[in-house]
């Protein structure tokens, strides 16, 4: 059953005026080694279900996603100028909320030009509504070099609390290395998830030896990946780990990594929202039940 | 970009297929009811040029550039450049077609004398284009209708394109290059979202296309001993 329709079912079940709050036990979180920072497990990413243009009825949803976002104790946010409208999306959506000072602004700068990386920082800032952003990525490395300083010096005049680079589905991980090795960065962006599993091979452990955090973006593969292992039913002993489906099941496999500081699944279902970030309430899994869980999906 | 070969169409699609549907039934929201209007309008153009009246090439080719320029700005610089930022080129390439259009107007056109292939394909874009969303299940408020929607507006220009006679015939090209573009590039756009007729725009344009080499004459002058003028009906 597609988990949207099971979600619609079961919804209609629910006790009349239940606000469907988030549980009470806020969700694990993990340190950002470079200063110690808590953040929550599961952050909440913005591609393609954030851009949504000037659509009023789409933005409020949006609006609704974020709300259930922050109820359920999310703080990290992940945009980029790439995205489309979904930078001023978010910014209204913190503003109607009130949440511009709480939230964990993650954005990105993409721009081949190094000249105008400030000019987009600043485009994005404002779109957010956000004093400063906490972190800013270089977004797949385009013009690293030129960015990274210009992010660091930044960072030493306390406009911006972290800097990162980012990438994903796999691509320039030898350059990602590198950068990591040399570089005096906070966080690393990579595509990790049931599937796509290469990093676990050295950039994971490269981070964990730098003290760098790492977000793991396309946690399920933009919904293929769902939607391929919703055709078959959930291992009985994923119960062991409290998970209610398998997007938690995909979450928790990803966050328990202990390489991993957040996960940033994307969505526009405020239900779906509210499942991801039940996945950092669960028993997370050791590295034996990791191995099981990968080996299952594997022979799926 | 690197490891150009690694990406996907896919990779290069920023919006959901509602936040693409939601874009032209808002579109079709701020602009109703001038649809319509614009129909009936081509309706009675596609009627003189099917009666090979003088002056309905000319009329028709400045009305279609006029088209081009208002997609430009209202539908692409105005809305679809808020989600895809590729649509500031595309209002660019717009742009430009309109005044393409228009030059081959004032330069002079006439309409060649097998118009059939070219009169049908303009009357699909203008009667059945629009529609195929609805064909599949989707809502009319989503309607892309002619001259005021680029697909349908693309499909019915290489109509044109192919039953006219310009007086420069080396300038037609760079017109069909922008209409078999946006032909191709919506047609990937709507292939990647998974949409069921997608494949329209591409055949559309594969059928302008051999219609023009099989069914019309070259634009470039292969017509030997040709000697209407432009804006009189053809011989």
């Amino acid at each position: 059953m597609h988990r949207r329709t099971l979600l619609q079912s079961l919804a209609g079940l629910v006790p009349a005026g239940w606000s469907g709050a988030a549980s009470a036990q806020a969700p694990a979180s993990r340190a950002i080694p470079s200063s110690g920072e808590r953040i929550p497990l599961i952050g909440l990413g913005s591609w393609i279900t954030f851009n949504v243009g000037q659509d009023p009825v789409a933005r409020a949803a949006c609006a609704e996603v974020m709300r259930a976002f922050f109820e359920a104790g999310g703080r990290l946010i992940d945009s980029s100028p790439m995205y489309g409208s979904s930078q001023p999306v978010i910014g209204q959506g913190l503003t109607k909320l009130g949440r511009s000072q709480t939230v964990f602004a993650a954005d990105k700068v993409w721009i081949s030009s190094g000249a105008k990386g400030p000019e987009q920082i600043e485009a994005s800032r404002r779109f957010w509504g956000v004093t400063r952003f906490d972190l800013l990525q270089v977004h797949n490395l385009l013009a690293w070099e030129e960015h990274l300083p210009a992010l660091l010096a930044m960072k030493a005049a306390g406009r911006l609390r972290y800097v990162g680079i980012t990438t994903s589905e796999g691509r320039r991980h030898a350059e990602i290395e590198k950068v990591m090795r040399s570089q005096p960065i906070d966080f690393v962006q990579v595509s990790y998830n049931l599937l796509d599993r290469e990093v676990e091979q050295r950039i994971l452990p490269l981070a964990q030896e730098r003290g760098i955090a790492v977000i793991a973006n396309r946690p399920f593969r933009e919904g293929a990946l769902l939607r391929d292992l919703q055709r078959h039913r959930l291992p009985g002993w994923a119960a062991e780990l409290g998970c209610d489906g398998w997007a938690q099941f995909a979450l928790q496999f990803i966050v328990s990594h202990p390489a991993v500081t957040c996960a940033i699944p994307a969505t526009s279902s405020v239900a779906h929202v509210r499942q991801n970030l039940g996945a950092a309430r669960g028993t997370l899994p050791d590295a034996a039940m990791r191995a099981r869980m990968a080996a299952h999906v594997a022979a799926l | 970009m690197t490891e150009w070969w690694t990406y996907r169409p896919s990779d290069f699609l920023l919006f959901s297929p509602r936040t693409y549907h939601r874009l032209f039934e808002l579109y079709n929201e701020s602009l109703w009811p001038v649809q319509p209007l614009v129909t009936l309008l081509w309706l009675a153009l596609l009627f003189a040029l099917w009666r090979g009246l003088a002056w309905a090439p000319r009329v028709a080719t400045v009305v279609l550039a006029a088209s081009w320029a208002w997609i430009a700005w209202a539908f692409h610089a105005e809305r679809y450049a808020d989600i895809n930022w590729a649509a500031s080129g595309f209002a660019v390439a717009f742009a430009a077609q309109a005044l393409l259009l228009l030059g081959l107007a004032v330069a002079g056109v006439s309409r060649e004398p097998a118009a059939r292939p070219g009169l049908s394909l303009l009357a699909w874009a203008i009667c059945a284009h629009p529609w195929l969303g609805m064909a599949f299940g989707r809502p009319w408020r989503e309607a892309e209708w002619f001259a005021l929607a680029p697909d349908a507006t693309a499909v019915g220009t290489l109509g044109l394109l192919v039953m006219l006679r310009p007086a420069w015939r080396w300038a037609a090209w760079p017109a069909w290059i922008v209409a078999l573009g946006w032909c191709a590039i919506s047609g990937a756009t709507l292939w990647t979202m998974g949409l069921p007729w997608a494949l329209a725009m591409p055949v559309a344009a594969l059928g302008a296309a051999w219609a023009a080499r099989h069914g019309a004459k070259l634009k470039i002058g292969l017509r030997a001993g040709a000697q209407t003028r432009p804006g009189l009906p053809p011989t």
